[in-house]
Parts: C-alpha cells; structure tokens; sequence
C-alpha cells in the first residue's frame, strides 16, 4: 500500500539512476583498460549479479511476510504460535549462505594471485620498473633503466607489464589508476609493488587515494598509455631536452605543496634510495639491488 | 602572552567564532538558569552523585542525543561542500577537520552512548536485578566518558580540531605532519572516554552473569541481554588495545618516542594494524547491541516468540570470535601479499554466514504472526532490507582483490553508513521510542514517528546510494572538493538533497519530544506494547528498587509467560532492600580528569603533576571509605507500591 508504494519508488529511482548514468558514460572502475582493472571489473559485476539475489530473496521474503501477517489481516482472536526453530530450516539458512560464500572466496583468493602477478597475457614481456613515490602532495615517476624522472604525469608504453615500486617521503598514500587497476599504498619505511599493464593508448586519470592532508584533493597525475616506439621517443627526447635532477632541486621538490608537470634526466634514486627497512618484496629484480642503500631506519630497525 | 597563544584556533573562521559565542552563552544559560530556578542542589543529588543505573542511563541518552547533533551538523557541511564542484564553502582545512571529527564524534561519541544508554537502562531490569554490580564505577564510567567527550569537543575553539581523520594514521597525524594540538585532543580525549567504556564492560560482564533473576539462566536471558553480553565481552578485549595504541600516539607526539615516526625506525604500518585490531570489533560492539534491540522489537510486535533463539545465541558468539580476525580487510592494499589477502578475504565473507542467520531468524519471527506497525517496528522493517544492501556491499568488499578499486573511495563510504544508519541508528530510534514510556511515562507521538522513520529513509536512500556509484566513478573519500570534470557532480548533488532530508528527520525526532512532552497522554500503563520481557513488568515510572520482589524467571520471555500461561513472577513478601548511596566522587574525579587531560593536551606539565595525584587521592578515599550503602525499609516500599499502583 503506501508503504509499498514508496519502497517501489526508492528502488525504481535507483535503478534509474544508475542505468542513466551508466548509459551516458562508463564509471571508471567498470570501463577497464587493462588485464587487473578487468579483472576487479568482472569480481565486482560477478558479486554485484550474486548479490542481487539474495537482496532480492531477502526483499521479497519481508514483503510477503509483512503482507500475508500484518495483524489487519487476522483475525481479532489470532494467537501467533510458538515456534523454536526447524532444524532443516536452519541449515538452510547456513548452507546456501556458506556455498556462496566458499564460492566467492574461490574467486577472490583466485583474484588475489592474478593481481599480485605479473598481468595476463603479459607474462612474455619484460617489465617497464617505475619506481613511483609521494611526496606532499606530488608523485615522483623515476624510470631507473631508461634514467628520467617525471613528476606529476606517467608516460607508459602498451601492450608490457608495468611494475610499479611504491614509496612515500611522507603520510601514506595510494597510488591508483583507476582503469588500469586497483591501488596500492606508498609507504615511507617499506616499497610496495604493484603490477599493471594497459591494454590500449590512452589518457587515463590516476591519483592519490589515500587521505595526507590540506592538499590531497588536488593530489592527482595523468597517465598517457603510447606504443612502445612513441614510448621510445618520447624518453629520447627527454633524454635530449630535460635537465639532469641534482640533489638540491629533489630537496626543493620534496617541500609541501603542489607542482605543474615536470620533466628530469637521471633519478633521485640514485642519491635518496627509497627504503630498505622492512624487506617485503618476494621478488628482488637488479634494480632493487643497484639503488641498495640507507635510510635512518636501517640502523634503528635493529 | 605566549602562554596564550597556544589556546587560539590555529586556522579560525566565522563558524569557529560563532560556536565560541554559543558555547560561551549556554554555559552563562545554563548556570543562570540553575541559579534562579535554585536547582543547583537538585542537580547535585539526583543527578551528579547518582549511581542508579537508570539515571546513568538517560544521562547516556542526553549525551548521545547531543553528539548526534554536534556529528549531524559536520555531516551537513560536508555535504554541502561537495554538492557543486569547486564549492568554497569550507577550505581544505576545515573539510578535513570536520571529517574527522564527525568521524570520531558519530562513532565515540554517539554511537557508543546510545548503546551505553540501552545497556544501562535495559539490562538491569530485563534482568530483575536492581542495580548494576558495581554502581558506582557505573557512575565513574559515565563521567569519563562525558569528560572525554567534552574535552573532544573543546578542541574546535580551544588549539583546534584534529584533522587526520577519525583513524588518525600516522605519519600523517604524528608532529612531522599535524603540528597543531588537534591531535594531541584525539589521543588524550578518546583515551579518557575508553577508559570508562572498558569500565562499563567489566561491569556489565559481572552484572549479567551474577545478577539474573532465580532461574533465568543464560539460555533464558532476552536476546538484548545476551547481546549486552557479548559486546561487552568484545569491549574488555578490545578497548586495552586502543589504550596501549593512544598511549603509544601521545608519547610519540608529546615525549619524542618513535613507535609510529618516519624516521628512527618508526613504522606507520603499526598504526594502522593496532587501530584496526580495536576498530573492527568496536563495530561489532555498537552492532551487537543493536541486533539485541531489534529482537526484541520485532518479536514484541510479531507477537510472536523469537524464531532460532540458539542459533541467534551462536551467530553472536560466533561474530564476536570472527570480529577479532578480519581487522586487516580495512587495509588491503598495504602491500601485504595474496595469501595473507586471501586468509583476511576468507575470514571477512564467513561473517556474512551469521549475519545472514540473524536476517533470516527475524523473517522466520514475522512467520504467522499478528504485525503490528508501532514507529519501533517500522525502523526495524526498514532496517532490514536497508541493511542488507550494507551487508551484501560488504561482502563485495571483502573480496580483496576488487578492494583495490573500492578501498579509499566512496563506495566504501557508501557501505558502511549503509551498515551503521540502518543497523546501528536505525536500532537506537527504534529502542528510544520503544522504551521512551518507560523512562518517562509516556509515549512518544507515533503519527510524527512515522513520519521521522520515513523520512530518514528515503533521505538516507538518497544521501548514500549516489556514493556506491561516484566510488566507482573514481571519487576518493575525503576530497575537500572536485573538478567540474570529474563528472562527481550530479551524485553529490543527490546525496546532499538526501542528507538535508535526514537532516529533517532528526530535527522531528526533538520536536517529537518536544510535542509528547507537552501532549501525550501521561495515563499509559505499565507494559504499554504489549512486550514479552521483565523490564515491562515493573512500574512507570520505575521504583528505584527496580522490583520491589525478584521475579522468578523460567523461560526467555518471562512476562509473557506470566500474562499467556499464568506463571507468577513474583512471589513472596517485601523485605528490605540494600541500595548503594550515591557518590561525588566519581563525579569529582571525572572533572580532574577533565583537567588532566586538557593539560596534557597543552603539555602544561605542572598541571598534569597535580591532578594526576588529585586523581590518586580520589581513588585512595574511595578505599579507605567505610560505605556499607542503605536499606529501604518495607515501610517506603509498601508506601512506594501503592502509590504506583494507584497511579
């Protein structure tokens, strides 16, 4: 009845607002551009179809019930009885709940590997290595095998897997990119890694996603996917035109506040090392060796 | 003047100096007001020293109803700055302030109050018992917790609000990045409230299981008493944790150690695990209580008995272990690896299995039953479906590796108001308007109640069904603002007409108040709902003495069971009755604390010298005092009965 009525409404508005929106243009997370962002992309459109159902079983169970047992419908003199519980009913109410669960985590545990890997289809190739870290409220893109540094925006190149060595020179943050993949943190005592790839050129947004403070709204980079040979030629030209990065000017950038798009030959991390004090990483590639080297936790951590 | 200095606001603005105004007015207010009505003595007598639990209780509610109105108005300016890209109604820092206090304030504040208010009230007379086990650590309990969150409060005019966010993770909340005092309040402030509350779960532990009326045994406690039980049992596990970890934040703000620093082999990851280790099972602390009350209401106007009283029993206990094992989801994408993903994945879903039960006990309750909308029920019907779109969005959640895309954003900002309104508010109204008559004797309108719940639900569908969409658009929790090409426009634009509409509804719910105050109908009688359980079995307004006989209980809805199948509950003759007295003491210390901290806060270590030992003398005169309490004679208790009989 009224009650009903409204509850219809909510839903159908809802609906509505999502099929409008979708229809005009993709959300970023379910509009993949690469093999992880596909994959989160198809977990959440797998547990948003389960999980349709059993909001729906739930829903249509409470309407018949309020429907078929609201007091106006009985009869003055009705005594509800007492009923403890069936004990067919319970494992029901246990079993179909925990098949969909053991399913679920089937497919997240599945999900976890995939992500944590190199991407699929990718495997064959060698990795580009970015060593990306935040700064207040920047993000620093050192390329150690090709020797530049960009900060604020990320060239990629397609088609090859990314990985991606997180680190902070402050708070946490989190560093994603949306359609490529999910984020990760960027810690200021440990590197994280994160694998990616794209599939496609492109211009993607990617951003900071973990809260450090007064300017992390606008704590955001561009990500431009190329072809490997435009990749090429855009670190020649780099290579050309950029000045080298001195120790001093990293200094500078480090200081808190927000920078346009910048552009360096070499890396810091040849003279501010990220952090080795907390060994994680499974996998130790020739770059983690050669950039080996101290920070004040080193000594502490002992 | 440099002492001064430290006081001011750091970053001040017009709503900062109009608060300043106002506080300063209601204190003048409140103790003019006092002053000529003469109440100071009885504000002293009934109120301050009291360690009657039902007294403590509404003072519960007071403070909750008034945190929840201090947290509201966070939310609507939150909510208002995001509606339009670019706003400049707030800048940046005081976005970030008021995040984090509407964060600290709705959760400590608020939340756990209103539970506390339920436990206080309910539990002693659900279970016959005439006080708490200790009453006036009762009395300690609130106080702190009040101080507590007086203190927090200050901290907007007073040095200035926190602004790392209600998880306060370091290195960002550390010196090296939050230099102000803001969260030197958070660490001082909340230790001071946690202490009381694990005070509180002691209490209840020894109340509920050394209390019970003869023969109600624990298979025969109410569910709300049961899930009492249970929160309280996470609390004593739970709330040490979060004092080692505010222990840890204030030496490393105020003394220069490194737990949590950047450099000197600090870890900022251990932040986050410890917060976590007592953040997720206080969710089920609030959570619990909440299921508790719902059973309750739903069976009462069911008029049916609870369906699957064990398995409720065993979801609860089973919660509560699991609550303790999945704190890691909150993090994710710390880098940890896929396996130690995929054991925190596994765990976080499980949970979603007793949870479900729970879901599907309250259907199976309204199964043949006689339902009857009263608002408590409606709140309760709403709940339910709402709530199981917060439960499923976080089952979605759990699997990690679709976590990178949802943690951080608005999704799962999204998801857990989506928990919290609908499970845990949701449970407060309905409890408030359910046991409203028996607090104060009458009942609270029911046409404006309905209205309320109907209106905080679809304000809310509104307010919170945009965020799941604008998350996996790619909006980031805790943005003071957007660019118009974001396209986050239109959603936020919905969820603030969603938020100014709850806004409507919780202003109704004072002026519900407001309204049955004046117009209802003081002729109710004792056990106004029809209700199934002991504490409707005493008088309105309850006896201090709670029962002037102890009933005997013998089975899980003793009431019913005396007015269905003729059971008498209670048996026998009056005898005296032993009551504690009431204390200044807890009251006294409490405002020492109150002190303590604020000169903590301020690093005004002198201060801090004299009242931590005011604090141990007040502890001493409690141990060398000789109080045996009092007796109330059957004289006053024969006077007392009769008196509510006829009334």
């Amino acid at each position: 009845m009224h009650k009903k009525g409204i509850k219809a409404a909510f839903i159908s508005v809802f609906f509505t607002v999502i099929t409008v929106l979708s229809g005009c243009e993709p959300l970023l997370v379910l509009d993949p551009k690469g093999p992880q962002a596909e994959r989160q992309a198809s977990d959440i459109l797998l547990s948003i179809g389960i999980m349709s159902i059993i909001v729906i079983v739930v829903f249509a169970l409470l309407v018949y019930m309020l429907v078929k047992y609201r007091a106006s419908k009985q009869k003055a003199d009705y005594e509800p009885p007492h009923i403890e519980g069936n004990l067919w009913v319970e494992v029901i109410m246990v079993g179909i709940p925990v098949l969909i669960v053991a399913f679920l985590s089937y497919v997240s545990v599945q999900s976890n590997y995939i992500v944590e890997a190199k991407p699929k289809g990718y495997e064959d190739t060698k990795p580009l290595v970015v060593y990306a870290s935040s700064s207040d409220w920047k993000w620093h893109f050192s390329y150690p095998e090709e020797g530049i540094e960009t900060v604020n925006y990320l060239y990629i190149p397609t088609d090859r897997a990314l990985e991606f060595r997180l680190y902070s020179y402050g708070p946490i943050t989190s560093f994603w990119i949306p359609q490529l993949g999910g984020q990760k943190y960027a810690m200021s005592d440990m590197v994280t890694t994160l694998h990616l790839a794209a599939d496609a050129p492109g211009e993607f947004m990617g951003r900071n996603a973990n809260f450090s403070g007064k300017g992390f709204a606008e704590n955001t980079f561009n990500v431009t996917a190329m072809s490997q040979e435009d990749f090429d030629d855009w670190v020649k030209e780099v290579k050309e035109t950029a000045k080298p990065i001195t120790e001093k000017k990293f200094e500078e950038l480090l200081e808190p506040g927000h920078l346009g798009r910048q552009t360096y030959t070499g890396t810091h991390l040849e003279f501010s090392p990220p952090p080795t004090g907390h060994e994680h990483s499974e996998e130790s590639s020739e770059t983690e060796t050669n950039t080996e080297s101290h920070t004040g936790h080193e000594g502490m951590s002992h | 003047m440099d002492f001064f200095d430290r006081f001011a606001v750091p970053h001040p603005s017009l709503a900062i100096y109009a608060s300043m105004a106002a506080i300063g007015l209601t204190v003048i207010a409140v103790f003019a007001g006092l002053t000529y009505f003469k109440k100071w003595g009885y504000l002293w007598r009934e109120w301050l020293t009291t360690v009657d639990h039902k007294r403590i209780g509404i003072m519960y509610l007071l403070s909750a109803l008034l945190m929840l109105f201090r947290g509201g108005v966070d939310a609507i300016m939150m909510r208002a700055q995001l509606a339009v890209p670019e706003n400049t109604l707030l800048d940046a820092q005081h976005y970030n302030e008021i995040f984090t206090t509407h964060g600290i304030v709705m959760i400590l504040f608020m939340a756990m109050p209103f539970i506390m208010f339920f436990m206080n009230f309910v539990v002693p007379l659900q279970i016959g018992a005439r006080d708490v086990a200790f009453p006036r650590l009762n009395a300690l309990s609130f106080w702190l917790f009040f101080m507590g969150a007086m203190l927090f409060n200050i901290s907007f005019v007073v040095g200035g609000s926190p602004d790392a966010g209600w998880t306060s993770y370091f290195p960002l909340a550390g010196t090296e990045f939050s230099k102000s005092v803001g969260s030197n309040y958070y660490m001082i402030a909340i230790q001071i409230a946690g202490i009381g509350t694990l005070m509180t779960g002691i209490n209840f532990i020894t109340t509920i299981l050394k209390m019970r009326a003869p023969g109600m045994t624990l298979m025969k406690m109410p569910m709300f008493t049961w899930s009492a039980l249970i929160a309280n049992v996470i609390i004593v596990f739970a709330f040490p944790v979060l004092a080692v970890l505010l222990a840890m934040g204030t030496l490393d703000r105020q003394i220069g150690t490194h737990f949590f620093t950047m450099d000197n082999g600090g870890m900022d990851m251990l932040w986050a695990n410890i917060f976590w280790v007592w953040g997720h099972p206080e969710v089920y602390i609030l959570i619990l209580p909440a299921f508790g009350i719902y059973s309750e209401v739903i069976s009462t106007f069911a008029r049916r008995n609870l369906y699957g009283y064990k398995s409720m029993v065993g979801s609860m206990v089973l919660i509560s272990l699991l609550s303790f094992f999945v704190w890691l989801h909150h993090f994710f994408t710390m880098g940890q690896g896929a396996l130690t993903n995929s054991i925190f994945s596994i765990t976080t879903m499980a949970i979603a299995v007793p949870t479900g039960v729970k879901i599907f006990n309250w259907l199976l309750t309204l199964r043949k039953g006689k339902i009857v909308f009263t608002t408590p029920m409606l709140y309760s019907m709403l709940f339910i479906p709402l709530f199981t779109l917060g439960g499923v969005t976080g089952v979605m959640l759990g699997m990690s590796a679709a976590d990178y895309q949802y943690h951080n954003t608005m999704f799962l900002v999204a998801h857990f108001h989506n928990v919290i309104i609908p499970g845990v508010v949701y449970a407060m109204l309905a409890g408030l308007h359910y046991y409203w008559p028996k607090m104060f004797g009458f009942m609270l309108n029911e046409k404006i109640g309905k209205w309320t719940a109907w209106l905080l639900s679809i304000g809310f569908v509104l307010a919170f069904m945009p965020m799941y969409i604008s998350g996996l658009d790619g909006q980031a929790r805790r943005m003071y603002t957007y660019s118009e090409a974001a396209g986050f426009g239109a959603m936020n634009m919905i969820s603030f007409v969603g938020a100014a509409i709850m806004a409507i509804g919780f202003v109704l719910i004072v002026y519900n108040i407001y309204y049955s105050t004046r117009y209802e109908t003081r002729d109710i009688s004792n056990d106004p709902w029809d209700a199934r359980t002991l504490e409707w079995s005493t008088h309105t307004p309850v006896p201090e003495y709670n029962f002037a006989i102890l009933p005997e209980v013998r089975s899980n809805e003793a009431l019913w069971d005396a007015k269905k199948n003729g059971h008498v509950l209670f048996k026998g003759e009056y005898e005296k009755i032993h009551m504690p007295n009431n204390s200044g003491i807890p009251f006294i210390m409490s405002c020492i604390f109150f002190v303590w901290g604020f000169s903590f806060i301020f690093s005004l270590w002198i201060p801090v010298i004299l009242t931590t030992i005011g604090i141990f003398i007040c502890m001493a005169l409690r141990s060398f005092e000789q109080d045996h309490g009092r007796y109330i004679s059957v004289k006053e208790i024969e006077e007392t009965e009769t008196n509510l009989r006829g009334a």
